[in-house]
Parts: C-alpha cells; sequence; structure tokens
C-alpha cells in the first residue's frame, strides 16, 4: 500500500468522523427561539425560580405543583424570592397563563422547536382560546 | 531529623481528625442558619376546613326545578360534557355521529328505587316513588373505587374527599365496577367538543378518563360553598362530619336520615333526610 493511499484514506476518515461539526457549518440552523415575555410578566420580571433553573426545571416544578394541589390541597406556592403564586397553569391572574399572557408565544415556541408536545392542554384550557 | 514519640503523634493525630470531622458539621450548620432559601407551599388563608367533609339533602326542599338547578350549576362549571349538544363542526371538523346513550354525569337526579334498591319495601309510601333523590359520589370513609385503582389515581384525601388526580388515570375502570352507586362516568370519546362554554376555571378531561364529583375541593380551597349548595336553595348541605358544632351533624341529630347501600359498609359521608 502506497503512503499516498493511506493519507487519503485517513483525510476521508477524519472527514466523516467530523461530519456533524461540517455539515452545521455549511448549513443554516434556526436559531432556537427566545421566549417572549408579554403582559404582566413584561413588568414583573421575577418569575418562581430564577431564568436558568425554570428554563431547565419547570416541568418538574409543575409535577410538584400538581401533586400539591391535588394530594395536599395546597394552592399557594411561596417561592425563594418571596414572591406567592397560585399553583395553577392558567385559572387567575395569579397563575401560569395569567402572567404571562400570549401561550403561544410563551410555551408554544420553544416546545415547537424542541419537538416536545406536552399534553398540558388537552384538558387545561388557555382562557383567551376559549372566546 | 526530628524524634517523635508514639505519644505526640497520637496526640497530633487525634487533633486532626476532630478538625476534619468537624469542618463539614460547621459548614452544614452554617447553612442551615441561613435558611430563607426554601420555597414554601402553603393553603389558602380563606380555605375551608373539616376533619371528614360531608353531605346533607334535604330532599323534601327539592322539586324537578331545583334537582336540574343543581346539575346544570355542577356541570357547566366543572366542563361536564352533555352528548346531547350540538356539537360545532367549525371548531371540531372530525367529531364521530354521538351515541345518545352515554352519559357522564357528577350530580344527578335518581328515582327512589334505583338510589335505595335496599329500601324499597312492598307497601312503601307513596310519595317516596316521586320525590327526585339527587344522587353523587358519596365519598365513603371506606371507598372501594380507592382501593380498585392501580395508579392512586383516586385516593382519599386527608379531609374525607375521594378525589381523582385525571393525570394519573389510566382508564382500567376498574373504579367503576368497585363503586356501588354508579357514580363514575369514563369518557370514552373526547369530551371537549360536547362542552357548550368552557368555563376556563376548570380543567376539562380528555379522553380515557374517569371522571365523578369532586366535592368542589376547588371552591372549598378558596373559602366558597360547592355549587350544588349554592344552586340548592337550601337543600344541601356541606359541612365537617367530625365536628359536634357543625350544621350538618346538628341536621342529623335532629332528624332521621338515611344513605345509600349501607349495608355495604363503604360508610357513605352523603346523608339524605327524607
Amino acid at each position: 500500500m502506497t503512503k499516498n493511499m493511506i493519507m487519503g484514506g485517513l483525510a476521508v476518515f477524519v472527514l466523516a468522523v467530523l461530519s456533524p461539526f461540517w455539515f452545521n457549518m455549511v448549513t443554516t440552523t434556526q436559531a432556537a427561539p427566545e421566549p417572549e415575555l408579554l403582559g404582566p410578566a413584561k413588568e414583573a420580571r421575577k418569575c418562581v425560580l430564577d431564568k436558568y433553573d425554570m428554563r431547565a426545571n419547570h416541568m418538574s416544578l409543575l409535577d410538584e405543583w400538581r401533586d400539591a394541589v391535588v394530594r395536599d390541597a395546597d394552592r399557594i406556592y411561596v417561592a425563594a424570592n418571596g414572591k406567592s403564586f397560585n399553583m395553577s397553569l392558567s385559572t387567575g391572574e395569579n397563575s401560569c397563563l395569567g402572567c404571562h399572557a400570549d401561550k403561544a408565544k410563551f410555551c408554544d415556541s420553544c416546545h415547537t422547536y424542541t419537538s416536545v408536545d406536552p399534553y398540558c392542554w388537552e384538558c387545561h384550557t388557555n382562557p383567551k382560546e376559549i372566546e | 531529623m526530628m524524634e517523635k514519640s508514639r505519644r505526640s503523634f497520637l496526640k497530633v493525630a487525634g487533633i486532626a481528625a476532630i478538625g476534619l470531622g468537624a469542618a463539614p458539621a460547621m459548614n452544614f450548620a452554617a447553612s442551615d442558619s441561613q435558611g430563607s432559601a426554601a420555597a414554601v407551599k402553603a393553603k389558602n388563608p380563606d380555605a375551608l376546613h373539616a376533619e371528614r367533609w360531608g353531605m346533607v339533602i334535604l330532599v323534601k326542599k327539592i322539586n324537578d326545578k331545583i334537582a336540574k338547578q343543581i346539575t346544570h350549576a355542577c356541570h357547566t362549571q366543572h366542563n361536564v360534557p352533555d352528548f346531547t349538544h350540538e356539537v360545532d363542526t367549525q371548531k371540531f371538523p372530525d367529531t364521530r355521529p354521538v351515541n345518545h346513550n352515554q352519559e357522564i354525569k357528577w350530580i344527578w337526579k335518581e328515582k327512589f328505587h334505583y338510589a335505595f334498591p335496599d329500601k324499597e319495601d312492598e307497601f312503601l309510601n307513596e310519595k317516596f316513588h316521586h320525590l327526585p333523590f339527587m344522587v353523587l359520589c358519596n365519598h365513603c370513609k371506606n371507598a372501594p373505587c380507592v382501593q380498585a385503582c392501580p395508579t392512586r389515581a383516586t385516593f382519599s384525601r386527608e379531609d374525607g374527599i375521594v378525589i381523582m388526580d385525571y393525570h394519573r388515570c389510566i382508564g382500567c375502570r376498574f373504579c367503576m365496577a368497585a363503586c356501588p352507586y354508579g357514580s363514575r362516568s369514563f369518557n370514552f370519546r373526547d369530551p371537549q367538543p360536547f362542552i357548550a362554554e368552557t368555563d376556563p376555571d376548570f380543567p376539562t378531561r380528555s379522553k380515557g378518563v374517569v371522571e365523578k364529583c369532586n366535592l368542589c375541593a376547588e371552591r372549598l380551597a378558596k373559602g366558597e360553598q360547592p355549587h350544588c349548595v349554592e344552586a340548592a336553595e337550601g337543600a344541601i348541605v356541606v359541612g365537617d362530619l367530625e365536628d359536634p358544632a357543625s350544621e350538618i351533624r346538628k341536621l342529623l341529630r335532629e332528624n332521621y336520615s338515611i344513605r345509600r347501600k349501607q349495608s355495604l359498609g363503604t360508610e357513605p359521608s352523603v346523608y339524605y333526610i327524607v
């Protein structure tokens, strides 16, 4: 085997191994959408958890909330930052959607981007959608 | 070279061990004393409390109009589907034709001999055949549905309310077979097209879950009386069965009351004064 063949084979191998990187460099990818703060959330700027914790753990928080509400009948959440919230997705001013006015721009944009399809809204109603 | 006796070596080693052990304990104590960073879950200060919630229905005060009112109040505000409702085909274009034998009910009017089959005597007072008995989940003390549920979607809350976590319901319907009162309904299809006006204050259900009365746990938590109590014009009283001073205990003390299928030992918390 000649030296050229070995070098050529190596080059092909390296290119193939690094394909995810160069593929991403040559193609344009859609940037992740930023959740938009609208309605009362825009002024409040202080959520249940801090921003990064919320991004990573909101689903566990909601899970915890559901058990608290349904099983222990606790419905008020006094967060570590001292603010209190109504542990509810969509009922009342002090719930998730009560503060984050636009579900499409707050929940759906990221969920669609990441191909997550939570089934919250099969039962819980977005009060703005009813009309 | 330094000379070390065995004794001095052990002394130094002992002191070092204490130091090593003390550091984590000190850190733990220090972090604990800061303490403000923990979130707390609490009840609404206005919430109504009871050792065991119960209900008294004064049957004589209920007529057909009030019975209808009660069912209407409960069902509209809990988004209970009505399969006689004309589906909005614009909004729900793929809805299959309706089977009108299907029903979902939380509280409804029932005839005496269906509600109390074991009390139907041969020569029963004629009036009992015409009285409207409102039947609903009995929130039994020994609820058979709770024992039957394989996922603990149905459970007895501390305050005696038998309630469901619809998220956990897998639709096996063991609870429906276990309930001797027929208080539970199954969503054989998506209920949403059959809800005339969705109340945003209460979630709907999805296809494949069982549903039933929750004694308006969401209203008790806000310090309000259940919908049926408000609609019944004084014919339904809800209160604490374990509190001898409560209004329902007073009613039960002073009147003869019956419960549904008491002989089964489920200890229903709904009493009927006839």
